[in-house]
């Protein structure tokens, strides 16, 4: 076999490479695959959130007199009530309102972003990005105190029938509920948070680049684009994990 | 000589940007938080149920479709992409459908045992 095959004219027939179906280039196609199968990982999650709620006991009695017990599923308004700097307040949904709010505003300024890319204005693609990564550290921010708040617990605790006192939450126990529930809110939220925190990464370098002026010599700013696809997608689980977690 | 060039360039652009197109990025945005605003008046307003968690996954969807067409631009890529991420999505729905029922069964079976 010779070189000369690799230095003929492109193929152009529509069963020789030369039809372009999805008329997307392929580091775009690659990143929708990925995403897809990521999609899959988080709907397996969810699901396994759905399959053990629904194997538990769900509590019926009147909200106003609910208390935490590992014999039901915990009501999320009861166990997602703290704020950061008021301690001992009922604020119901409260913090997880404005981690939401942080999320799609990165969303929003991770799409100027790109606009700003087909312009090919560089300025405008720096600020935005620098806008993306201030509100995607904020987010991880937030998740940390939430994570620290749930695994501190509320000092108040659940107290067992054999006088057991449970303070906070870890892989085993936790007085919120049955273990499995804080298993599933560190799995699954630990998860997004991972896949935040590897966006915040991905665009930390995209922004250095944008500022070297790499993608202005390469001529489009694509690269954006395609973490911008990413980006996108991590807002998109959030949607999902703030109505099956928070809300349901 | 090329480095040259391309250095000069970024200094000769700035005259010849485009005005920034962001309407519709706004109004995705405006709609997203509007979505979000409505599932919390449900939160605080409305008994827990079924029909109150209906409306929160009709309202996710929602959110879902406004964030992958508009953000993700799903929307304006091929027929064929479209469908290539859609139709996979389904075996999602499916699994959900047969695990939760599959939750819902272990409970009663469990609680019939211990009866």
């Amino acid at each position: 076999m010779s070189t000369s095959t690799t230095l003929e004219a492109p193929n152009s027939g529509t069963w020789d490479g030369g039809n372009e179906p999805l008329k997307a280039s392929y580091g775009k196609l690659m990143m929708w695959f990925f995403l897809l199968s990521d999609a899959f990982t988080f709907g397996a999650f969810l699901i396994v959130y759905g399959l053990t709620r629904h194997s538990h006991l769900p509590y019926t009695g009147d909200p106003e007199n609910f208390t935490f017990s590992t014999e039901w599923w915990p009501i999320p308004e009861k166990v997602y009530n703290a704020f950061p700097g008021l301690h001992g307040m009922d604020l119901p949904l409260a913090f997880v309102a404005l981690m939401t709010m942080i999320l799609i505003l990165s969303s929003v300024t991770m799409v100027l972003a790109v606009e700003a890319g087909h312009r090919m204005d560089k300025n405008d693609v720096q600020k935005w990005l620098l806008w993306t990564i201030l509100f995607g550290a904020t987010f991880l921010g937030c998740q940390a105190w939430e994570w620290a708040h749930f695994i501190a617990g509320d000092g108040i605790g659940m107290t067992l029938s054999d006088g057991t006192q449970i303070i906070g939450a870890n892989l085993t126990v936790n007085q919120y509920g049955p273990p499995l529930f804080a298993d599933l809110f560190f799995f699954i939220t630990g998860f997004h948070g991972l896949h935040v925190f590897s966006g915040f990464i991905m665009l930390i370098m995209i922004f250095i680049n944008t500022v070297n002026g790499v993608y202005h010599k390469r001529g489009h700013y694509e690269m954006v684009e395609k973490v911008g696809l990413y980006w996108h997608f991590v807002d998109l689980v959030w949607v999902f994990v703030f109505t099956f977690f928070y809300l349901i | 000589m090329a480095m040259h060039a391309d250095h000069s360039n970024d200094f000769d652009q700035a005259g010849d940007i485009p005005k920034p197109q962001t309407k519709v990025i706004w109004k995705t945005f405006f709609i997203l938080v509007a979505l979000t605003a409505v599932e919390f008046l449900f939160a605080f307003t409305m008994d827990a149920g079924t029909l109150r968690n209906a409306i929160f996954i009709i309202l996710t969807i929602f959110k879902a479709f406004y964030i992958v067409a508009e953000f993700m631009h799903l929307k304006h890529e091929s027929k064929a992409l479209i469908w290539s991420i859609l139709i996979p999505m389904a075996l999602v729905i499916w699994l959900m459908v047969a695990l939760i029922s599959e939750g819902s069964y272990y409970f009663e079976s469990v609680k019939n045992y211990f009866n």
